[in-house]
């Protein structure tokens, strides 16, 4: 069994969940390290696992309230993971939250959603 | 600093409605102080979420940009950041050493930037994601794009000349 994987939100670095027994992976909060690379290591790590014995349904949630360039190719090369499990064993589904009125949090969900082959579903929030 | 510098300092960053000045090394402790201090100040005098998203998010990319560039002069590690609020707009300011060379690819860039709106940045941007490798050093070369369409204003720069070695780059960004 896989065993979860528990992060505590800091000041910039987002909680995360990521739960291999019943598919629901979650990022919350910031997203703001100078080196993101370290943070998303063991994640990308966690992933390859999954993979291996993924749900038969994956629910990505993605609750950002803010993230820099040094995060977003790092959360590419998550979608990318997820890309390449999905329709093998699993389904994948990623819910990108932001907030009313965040208008580039929501470009930025549509920045994926242009480049990866993931159903995306945008969902506007009142407070993430 | 004589005692009149004192007060024609204070007199400038007062005339020049600066909520914040610091010249110094921006580490990573400082870099998140900063980023305190100013969503405070702006939760405080109730700006609206969309603007305080803009200059925080403009602001962190600013900052890491100094704080990854801050080795690459021994001598001159020390940079300039500054934020205006003049009426409704919002004023980010840099200004570090960098060599000559790399001033010369950055002004290409910056000049790329500044030719292209709304849509064309956003091409631009999705492009440079995918195609884009993380250095060592956590850059992802993505940060002038994401400024200047969070900002959505050309980005206002200038480099001067110093020596052949180097030159002093300034950044005016302005978030309304």
């Amino acid at each position: 069994m896989l065993e979860m994987l528990v992060l505590e939100a800091s000041a910039k670095t987002p909680s995360i969940s990521f739960n291999g027994e019943n598919g629901q992976l979650e990022l919350h909060g910031r997203s703001i390290p100078e080196n993101s690379v370290e943070f998303y290591k063991p994640l990308n790590d966690w992933l390859d696992r999954y993979g291996s014995s993924p749900c038969s349904i994956t629910v990505v949630d993605v609750k950002l309230e803010y993230f820099n360039t040094s995060s977003s190719k790092c959360i590419l090369d998550l979608f990318k993971k997820l890309e390449k499990i999905n329709g093998s064993g699993t389904e994948v589904k990623v819910n990108w939250y932001y907030e009313e009125d965040d208008e580039d949090m929501m470009e930025a969900g549509e920045d994926y959603q242009a480049i990866i082959k993931l159903p995306f579903t945008m969902i506007e929030v009142e407070e993430i | 600093m004589s005692l009149q510098k004192v007060y024609s300092l204070y007199k400038t960053m007062d005339e020049e409605n600066l909520i914040l000045s610091f010249k110094g090394v921006v580490t990573a402790e400082l870099l998140a102080s900063i980023l305190q201090i100013i969503e405070t100040k702006m939760v405080s005098s109730n700006e609206s979420p969309r603007i305080r998203k803009k200059v925080f998010n403009i602001l962190v990319e600013c900052l890491q940009n100094l704080h990854h560039h801050a080795d690459d002069y021994p001598d001159g590690r020390t940079a300039l950041v500054t934020i205006a609020k003049e009426g409704n707009t919002f004023i980010v300011r840099t200004g570090n050493y960098i060599d000559n060379e790399r001033a010369e690819d950055l002004k290409v860039r910056l000049n790329i930037i500044n030719t292209m709106d709304k849509e064309g940045l956003k091409e631009y941007y999705q492009n440079s994601l995918e195609s884009s490798v993380v250095s060592s050093k956590g850059t992802a070369g993505l940060g002038m794009i994401d400024i200047a369409r969070k900002s959505g204003n050309k980005l206002d720069f200038e480099f001067l000349k110093i020596d052949n070695e180097r030159s002093f780059f300034c950044l005016n960004v302005k978030i309304d």
